[in-house]
């Protein structure tokens, strides 16, 4: 048995022996010859782009699994989708065992890259933004993998998308570190998914920093165990330009950690200030749906050890200021909707050892008119275990950025 | 050798087949596609006007919009083979099953037999470990096609149905952006020949007939029912035809390939196939999830009796990248289409 396993661990080996760079330069024709590229590539393959600046009018997209493509580092290799025509993204992954690293990509029309379905999917050291600011023009999501498994996304920065800089949606087993999120709407939002570790980055000048959202009417429901930890999530306080009708356009500007719905969330280690809504929100998805097997309730959440600076100064969201003079003028840095009761929900439990917290005491989901506030130094004693460390596969654990 | 090809083309035009050798099976299933796409001699002249033995003009009741070009189908089944029938999905077509498609403009859409110009002829090829897509861009002199598979632009002109002048920035797609369409679960599948979008009449040189008793008779399809008997898809444009269906198939065409729950859209659940019965998955009051500036600041996909509330046809409406839907396959806005699905919208009872 340990022989075949020799024999296929040598077989494996001989094929990436054979594996070799395609070498794409800046100039006239890009667009063809780097889709050519990425057609032509073979598993294991590298193709490096050249330091200099790619105009695309087109999406460019990749569907051969095992592929690395490589820029010459951001700011050396650009590519820009300033002239783009069509497509959704500038670059759509579809494969597995993916590695996009080492360029600039700029002003997409819509996301900029897009990994859909994708097993192994690492984003590296890569400068995703819209160079005009914060736009409701620019596309939606800087780096976007969604419905994928293995998701890796170290010392990436995003800047000016209209939803979220750095967004996982419906996907397993992620880790987002080392990054920087900044004038996005939201910075980095992990919504649908499942095991996730986010620590290491920073976030700020976004409307809202880090987000942990589940949302009805979609294929993979239920999100939980999703870990943010040693982030610094400061000075939020871009205007929300989200497009109206986004989740994302409901987040108030200067929101620190938002956590709606979803399910065994840790937030610790981190250190959340400068943030006028507030530091952390813990809120009931109020929204009408139609979906019997959604939980609106943020439920097992943990807020703990942050380091709290000056936040909730002048909190956006609706019935702020009424609140602030209900409690005296100010509104406490950690907020929590309150709500406990929905059909069918098991036991929603919280342990909030940073504060002071104030609990709404909602009845139910957006009842904001029927709030209770109490406010209290800390609040819940839950024992919640914390989930695991994400462990992604070796190969890709070993990439470095 | 040009002069051959002229008289060969003369004499298909009299209507006199030359013996022409049949279709080219290996090159077909060739694991390297042909340069060219005369290698196939799916057609007996240059200019791929006259189909060659066993390549079979088709329609279908509903396409999908593609920026007004014109496109001729047809399908090649090898020797002895037949595509064997289902209800439900694209039919089940034997190796070596090729689907052809020429897209195409006539100079003035009022005279559409006259200065036609092909721009592309697309191949999805059933081989031994499934389809494959390429794609043929014709030559200025419409007499040679040459496989493209990283994509191109061509600058299209011509005269709509109303007389006025149009411009198109028309697509070539790469192979990718093929299956980003054609995809079932990470798989290249055909998407026109549903038995449900075949079950309509034909003009053949021999008169019309329904495809699916044709094919039947022919021996190119096997366990066919009745065609009465089987599903169809409404004609869009057909006003006879009730409202509701008419949207339904114009959805199931022009959204349903991504908008399914095994297509690149999946993750949206906004599912659009005739089949899909479940109001929200259909739009009906549900929220987007990553519509980014593609909900033009609104609330849900479809507003039950206001179409100007809903983000299906905003996305319809708007040629922008980023906007558009679908994200690839047009740059003009299908105003045919568009009205029908706000009528279809403006119908529909408001949620109370």
């Amino acid at each position: 048995m340990r022989t075949l396993a020799i024999t296929l661990a040598a077989l494996l080996a001989a094929g990436t022996a054979h594996a070799k760079t395609l070498a794409v330069g800046p100039g006239a024709n890009a667009q063809e010859r780097v889709q050519t590229a990425l057609i032509d590539a073979k598993p294991g393959d590298v193709i490096e782009l050249a330091a200099g600046r790619y105009e695309f009018t087109d999406g460019l997209s990749l569907d051969i699994d095992g592929v690395t493509v490589k820029g010459a580092g951001p700011g050396a290799t650009i590519l820009s989708f300033a002239g783009q025509k069509g497509a959704g993204e500038g670059l759509l992954v579809t494969s597995d065992r993916v590695t996009v690293r080492d360029f600039s990509l700029q002003d997409t029309k819509g996301d900029g890259i897009k990994a859909k379905g994708s097993d192994q999917i690492s984003f590296l050291n890569l400068v995703v933004e819209w160079t005009g600011g914060p736009k409701e023009t620019n596309g939606a999501y800087g780096v976007y993998p969604v419905s994928s498994t293995n998701v890796l996304i170290d010392k990436v920065t995003v800047r000016g998308a209209s939803d979220a800089g750095i967004y996982v949606g419906q996907s397993k087993n992620i880790v987002v570190r080392n990054s920087t999120a900044e004038f996005n709407v939201a910075g980095i939002e992990i919504e649908n998914s499942m095991n996730a570790d986010v620590y290491d980055n920073v976030a700020t000048r976004n409307a809202g920093g880090i987000l942990v959202f589940d949302l009805p009417n979609l294929p993979q429901m239920g999100g939980h165990s999703t870990r943010i930890f040693r982030n610094r999530v400061v000075d939020n306080d871009t205007p929300n330009f989200a497009p109206k009708g986004n989740i994302v356009a409901n987040v108030p500007t200067g929101t620190g950690v938002m956590l709606m719905a979803n399910k065994n969330v840790h937030v610790f280690d981190n250190e959340i200030d400068g943030n006028a809504s507030a530091a952390v929100i813990l809120i009931a998805y109020s929204q009408t749906f139609d979906d019997k097997t959604y939980n609106p309730l943020p439920r097992d959440i943990v807020v703990r050890n942050n380091r709290l600076g000056r936040n909730a100064w002048a909190p956006a969201f609706t019935g702020g200021a009424i609140l602030a003079k209900a409690l005296g003028g100010t509104v406490p840095p950690v907020i929590w909707d309150g709500v406990v009761a929905w059909p069918g929900s098991e036991a929603v439990r919280v342990r909030l050892s940073d504060g002071p917290v104030v609990n709404l005491n909602l009845p139910k989901p957006g009842a904001m008119m029927e709030a209770n506030p109490k406010i209290s130094p800390t609040l819940g004693e839950a024992v919640i275990e914390e989930p695991k460390p994400v462990v992604l596969p070796s190969d890709q654990d070993k990439l470095i950025p | 050798m040009k002069r051959l090809a002229a008289i060969l083309a003369a004499a298909v035009l009299l209507g006199a087949t030359p013996q022409a050798p049949p279709v080219a099976l290996d090159a077909l299933l060739a694991e390297t596609p042909a340069p060219t796409l005369d290698a196939y001699r799916l057609f007996v002249d240059a200019g791929a006007r006259s189909p060659n033995g066993r390549v079979t003009p088709y329609g279908l009741n509903t396409p999908l919009f593609s920026d007004y070009a014109e496109k001729f189908r047809f399908v090649f089944l090898p020797p002895g083979k037949a595509a064997a029938y289902t209800a439900a999905g694209a039919l089940d077509f034997p190796v070596g099953t090729t689907l052809v498609k020429t897209f195409a403009y006539p100079a003035d859409f009022r005279r559409p037999g006259e200065k036609v110009r092909f721009l592309e002829t697309r191949l999805l090829v059933r081989k031994a470990d499934g389809w494959t897509a390429l794609a043929y861009v014709w030559n200025d002199d419409q007499t040679v096609a040459t496989l493209k598979r990283a994509g191109t632009r061509l600058d299209v002109s011509f005269i709509d149905a109303a007389g006025r002048a149009r411009q198109v920035d028309y697509a070539v797609p790469n192979v990718n952006q093929c299956k980003d369409c054609h995809a079932v679960a990470g798989e290249i599948a055909p998407l026109g020949p549903k038995a449900r979008n075949l079950n309509g009449a034909f003009a053949y040189a021999s008169g019309p007939e329904n495809q699916l008793a044709r094919w039947s008779r022919m021996g190119m399809l096997t366990g066919v029912p009745n065609p009465t008997k089987a599903p169809r898809t409404a004609v869009w444009d057909d006003v006879v035809e009730p409202l509701a269906a008419r949207a339904d198939a114009y959805l199931d065409a022009n959204c349903a390939h991504c908008h399914n729950a095994r297509g690149m859209a999946s993750n949206s659940g906004l599912f659009l196939e005739v089949e899909e019965t479940r109001p929200a998955a259909r739009g009906i009051g549900k929220r987007p999830v990553a519509a980014g500036r593609g909900s033009g600041g609104l609330e849900v996909s479809i507003a039950p009796g206001d179409p100007a509330a809903s983000i299906l046809l905003h996305r319809m409406r708007s040629d922008e990248p980023g906007v558009m839907m679908p994200e690839l396959g047009r740059s003009l806005v299908h105003d045919e289409g568009v009205a029908l699905i706000a009528q279809y919208i403006a119908g529909l009872e408001p949620a109370r």
